[in-house]
């Protein structure tokens, strides 16, 4: 199926409709998507790094399968992820930008209520975009059913830049998607970045 | 997400080796072997890996039911009890699968519509169990013969839907639906169809793989929902209970609940493709008439086309092997020359016209018919002499032999 629908920040409808249902389709391993075109792995990297390098508030929200440090895998991403984060930080102009990691740590009931100003909810990421006035985020260690559902939310009720960096099959409703995600493809990313400082300009200062 | 280590190569306690599925579905060599629907049924499973199987009897899938009870006497199967009812089935058929095991369970009729309530419940929570539905009828009068309208309840159910033509379907597809339906972009449950007693109450030849091979155990920990523990109750699946609020994001949560789970139905296509050579199978495409059936309609219409080929009219043939995945756009390229859409069914709704002609261009060239129902057979005969009326060629009436 051929399709012209692409995958663009929002907000996009009352109620987008889901990326596949659209006709886009996941990337192969090797590959990524980019707002729901295929593209070669390194480039959808590659394109992560600019839209981090040039967002004002880069930010990575980790989920339960990096932060329960339940195996060695886990541990070794969640030390990725750090570095990622520590990167941008290193990478980006403190002055107009303030990279952020925001944890999405657990999916289960929790009373009262969740603090969106500290964590991301899988069933509200819009709030915790609102109130962080987040522009750029990227999704890596959430349960896939869970990351599918924020980053549609997010599509309909945002204009936040969604990135998921997937340890399975990659998500359509992405702005931009990589799959198999390890530890060193994480760091991959960092180096992007890193490699990138300085030639993507900075937002608008206000 | 960390991959579980690879079982490919160890053996099971019933020294099975563990095998790579591509390899023992697609290479290994196969044994013929004379059995009905309901045996094959237990040969499968035998190589499925299954952890849980639960049982309730109703005809027609009774006796493969009772046939996966021996694989658990003989310690094929993890383990197995007879539910309450079907509607106690299903929701234990759930709990097994929260809690991370390859489940299996059979129905038929009226216990099908009977757990309905329980299907679109496993879409949602993401279960990739397997239910074989030995279709047979559900309205009053009470009939156990072969009648495939629950299948059109089945469709909306966000369900992965299969409609096997014979035994050696059913023995391939239930092998490949594991496959299909645990991939992680897709991991919904299947409702594996067939007619009942045609294929579950006949016998016929099945080439079955290697008894000493069966699939890698189920990995839970590649489910795109976490899972279960004893902290998070089955159903307990979102952190905040949006349902119960009144708000436009609980709303919005909720339809985007319901929106991933027909997501992953559209995602579990090139899986499909690719472990069964596409959604359709098609015959002589390039015809002025073309037959689109599903389930023994297809053997049924084989046998019209033979009748009508003989009397020099051209018929060409769509199988449709999958309803849930819907192959709309493999039915539109094969259909594209027809001027006349014949489509034979088991019921007297006729479902599967009305997807065909929710999907085509220019859908009054389908023709919803001929129906039977109740557990009538359908004589080739009957797909002929409707064709030709189609074609305005006068046919005897099949109801007067005899007369």
């Amino acid at each position: 199926m051929t399709t012209s629908y692409r995958v663009m920040p929002g907000p996009e409808h009352f109620l987008p409709p889901s990326a596949a249902s659209m006709g886009i389709r996941l990337p192969d391993p090797g590959q990524g998507h980019i707002h729901g075109s295929i593209v070669s792995e390194e480039e959808a990297l590659e394109e992560a790094a600019r839209q981090f390098l040039s967002a004002k508030v880069p930010t990575i929200f980790p989920g339960p399968l990096v932060l329960w440090a339940w195996n060695d895998k886990a541990a070794k991403k969640a030390k990725a992820i750090r570095h990622l984060y520590e990167t941008i930080k290193e990478c980006v102009d403190s002055s107009c930008q303030q990279a952020m990691l925001i944890p999405m740590p657990d999916y289960r009931p929790k009373y009262p209520k969740i603090n969106p100003e500290i964590e991301i909810n899988p069933n509200h990421p819009n709030l915790t975009i609102w109130h962080n006035k987040i522009d750029a985020c990227m999704f890596v260690g959430v349960h896939c059913h869970q990351a599918n559902l924020s980053l549609k939310i997010i599509r309909g009720g945002t204009n936040c830049y969604t990135i998921a960096m997937c340890a399975q099959a990659g998500h359509e409703d992405a702005m931009l998607s990589v799959r198999d995600a390890t530890a060193d493809k994480i760091i991959r990313l960092a180096d992007w970045v890193k490699k990138l400082k300085g030639s993507v300009p900075p937002p608008v200062k206000h | 997400m960390a991959a579980q280590a690879s079982f490919i190569g160890q053996k099971n306690k019933k020294e099975q080796v563990y095998t790579d599925p591509w390899h023992m579905m697609n290479e290994a060599a196969r044994t013929p072997s004379f059995f009905t629907g309901s045996e094959v049924i237990k040969e499968a499973v035998r190589r499925a890996s299954c952890d849980i199987m639960v049982a309730y009897p109703i005809t027609p899938q009774s006796e493969a039911a009772a046939l996966c009870g021996e694989l658990f006497a003989e310690g094929y199967i993890g383990d197995y009890f007879r539910g309450e009812s079907e509607f106690a089935v299903m929701s234990q058929c759930a709990g097994a699968a929260f809690g991370g095991a390859r489940v299996f369970t059979t129905t038929a009729g009226p216990g099908t519509m009977r757990a309905m309530e329980n299907f679109p419940m496993w879409a949602g929570a993401r279960l990739p169990i397997q239910m074989i539905v030995t279709c047979r009828g559900i309205n009053s009068p009470l009939s156990i013969q072969p009648d495939t309208l629950e299948i059109s309840y089945l469709m909306q159910t966000g369900m992965l839907v299969w409609h096997a033509e014979t035994a050696q379907d059913f023995y391939d597809w239930i092998l490949k639906g594991y496959m299909v339906s645990e991939e992680p972009d897709v991991h919904l449950p299947l409702a594996l169809c067939c007619d009942g007693f045609f294929v579950t109450h006949t016998k016929d030849m099945v080439d079955l793989t290697p008894v000493d091979m069966c699939l890698p155990p189920y990995d839970p920990y590649r489910s795109p929902v976490p899972c279960m523990d004893m902290e998070c109750p089955p159903v307990r699946m979102m952190r905040d209970p949006f349902v119960m609020k009144s708000n436009y994001i609980s709303y919005a949560t909720h339809a985007s609940w319901q929106q991933e789970v027909w997501a992953a139905v559209e995602r579990s296509r090139k899986h499909t493709i690719r472990w069964m050579d596409g959604l359709i199978d098609t015959e002589n495409t390039d015809a002025d008439i073309i037959v689109v059936a599903s389930g023994t309609a297809v053997s049924q219409s084989r046998e019209a086309i033979a009748i009508l080929e003989e009397e020099g009219i051209k018929v060409g043939l769509v199988k449709v092997k999958t309803l849930r995945p819907w192959p709309g756009e493999e039915i539109r390229e094969a259909t594209k020359h027809a001027n006349h859409i014949i489509v034979p069914e088991f019921n007297v709704t006729g479902w599967l016209a009305r997807e065909v002609s929710a999907t085509i261009p220019n859908n009054n060239r389908v023709h919803a018919g001929p129906h039977v129902c109740g557990g009538m057979t359908m004589p080739p005969e009957i797909i002929a002499a409707e064709i030709k009326t189609v074609l305005g060629v006068k046919a005897p009436s099949l109801a007067g032999r005899g007369g």
